[in-house]
């Protein structure tokens, strides 16, 4: 931030700008920046989604777009997507109905704000930045449920109610295997949870504390839930719902969604491996050559187990996803929380 | 006028218009997805004015918790049903007084208090003197808090339990034990 507010003030010679130009100049080049690469994200990952999901099925995914194992489909699917017709139903709620895709995407983008990618370069480094990304977040929520009641149509209704009702109830074993990272931090600034990390694969939160290792499950079976992927996409669900709150969108509308599905997909990635496994300090101490790419790699690997998943285990039922979160995360990530400070203070780590 | 009246204005604008559509909408989800607006423009105030803490916690209580809730219940209504039934003159007399009353309380408190603090001081981070002041000086409001959800929790867990014996002399009793287990477990 600040060496872009120089670069900035650079630009254009010095004391020609007032410093809140510069300021809001600044911040809507970082958030253009997040956007581009939240869209080159989707991008990416449409394309590794397909091929993870070929190679565990024993095909072979796209192989014939861009010559390289299908490497252009995502293009090639993004370009067919910009081209198709903005419809609106006749009995949908059009203002609703246009502004909910919008609204999914700013919870999604605004969170991506507090990632610190690298030791200086995080594009808003906030006192509270955990608290504030799971804060935001809760927009998207919103937005399902704007969604599915403006488009008039059952189905999305329904898959408007479940995917709300299933956020707002991954949301709690979610931040609370955070809280015992946060304990050892002693802060919520994203960059401070990083810094504490330093110093090899051993320093790391996950390996710190037998209570932080369990609480990593927890984020990551709750982060599945929270981003609707399988095996809790209970939202979409094609055989019940047809597809779920977004059953009525099309074109660019839909793709707003898909976009924000992706890049959830990788904030929760990003935010596993910034609270739990390092951030972008590299696993053997001495080795940090490029933190930032470090940092990607480790989301990168989780974003790949996160399909894994997907595409190996079969979808629960509605009752069941409610019955793990609340009769069985919510108190194993409580049991986390209150160990992982019994444990700090019989380390004497306090 | 400077940016920062600017920037007050905008955002108390933003509070106050969806609020006005909130309690004027004859339907009562739009009255909901208004509400959104307002809370926002809230937590803008609340960062404008340097409490960061009670923004993001604004953010995180009443659009992530409480608006979820609220249109999860007004979503399931038949709009133009409810409509008819609400619009009789003599049905706005009463809740009438009673908000004029509240509007006349409130700005005897407003007018009354002495607003001491100013309002934009150099923005610092608050959270961590926040969480002190709840673990020192505050700790009985905060417990007692705590306790007053508890309860609520335990009362909307009977509430929901559909009676599961046939003796009705103690089932009461045993509800309240089986959802006091709940809670606590």
């Amino acid at each position: 931030m600040n060496i872009l507010t120089e670069m900035i003030r650079g630009w254009f010679g010095p004391d020609k700008m007032s410093d809140q130009m510069v300021l809001i100049l600044s911040a809507v080049t970082l958030a253009t920046l997040m956007f581009v690469v939240m869209a080159l994200c989707a991008l990416v990952f449409t394309w590794m989604e397909r091929k993870v999901a070929g190679f565990i099925q024993s095909r072979y995914g796209p192989m014939r777009t861009g010559r390289w194992h299908g490497w252009a489909q995502a293009v090639a699917d993004m370009l067919k997507i910009l081209g198709k017709e903005d419809i609106i139903p006749a009995e949908a709620n059009r203002f609703f109905f246009s502004f909910a895709p919008i609204l999914v995407l700013l919870g999604s983008l605004l969170a991506w704000a507090a990632i610190p990618w690298s030791p200086n370069f995080v594009s808003a480094d906030l006192d509270l930045g955990l608290f504030y990304i799971f804060a935001v977040s809760s927009l998207a929520i919103i937005g399902i449920l704007m969604a599915g009641w403006a488009s008039n149509n059952k189905w999305a209704l329904y898959g408007a109610a479940r995917g709300a009702a299933q956020m707002v109830s991954y949301e709690i074993p979610l931040a609370l295997a955070c809280i015992p990272v946060v304990m050892y931090t002693g802060s919520l600034n994203t960059s401070d949870i990083v810094i504490a990390q330093q110093g090899g694969v051993l320093n790391w939160f996950l390996f710190r504390n037998p209570f932080i290792f369990v609480a990593f499950f927890m984020y990551f079976i709750a982060s599945i839930a929270e981003t609707n992927r399988g095996p809790f996409d209970m939202p979409e669900t094609e055989s019940e719902l047809v597809a779920g709150y977004h059953t009525e969108y099309t074109g660019m509308r839909f793709a707003f969604f898909f976009l924000s599905e992706y890049a959830n997909l990788f904030l929760v990635s990003l935010i596993a491996s910034m609270v739990f496994l390092g951030g972008w300090w590299s696993p053997i101490p001495g080795t940090d050559f490029a933190p930032a790419l470090t940092f990607i790699i480790k989301g990168v690997l989780m974003v790949l187990l996160n399909m894994w998943v997907r595409w190996t285990l079969p979808r629960v039922r509605v009752d069941q996803l409610m019955y793990l979160c609340w009769k069985v995360m919510i108190p194993v990530s409580l049991t986390c929380v209150v160990g992982a400070g019994l444990w700090m203070m019989w380390r004497g780590q306090a | 006028m400077t940016a920062a009246d600017l920037i007050f204005y905008a955002l108390a604008a933003l509070t106050l218009v969806p609020a006005l559509w909130v309690v004027g909408s004859p339907n009562i989800v739009h009255a909901g997805f208004n509400l959104l607006l307002t809370l926002l423009g809230v937590a803008g105030l609340f960062a404008w004015l340097g409490a960061d803490f009670l923004a993001v916690a604004q953010l995180m209580v009443y659009i992530g918790g409480v608006l979820v809730l609220v249109l999860f219940t007004v979503m399931m209504t038949r709009v133009p049903q409810a409509r008819e039934a609400d619009s009789g003159a003599k049905r706005a007399i009463l809740p009438g007084l009673f908000a004029l009353g509240v509007l006349v309380v409130l700005l005897l408190v407003a007018t009354g208090t002495h607003w001491g603090a100013p309002a934009l001081t150099d923005a610092q981070p608050t959270t961590a003197e926040i969480g002190a002041n709840f673990m020192t000086s505050y700790i009985f409001p905060f417990e007692y808090v705590s306790l007053v959800l508890l309860a609520a929790l335990i009362g909307a867990a009977i509430l929901i339990r559909e009676p599961r014996g046939t003796e009705e002399d103690d089932e009461a009793g045993a509800a309240v034990e089986t959802a006091e287990e709940e809670v606590q477990s």
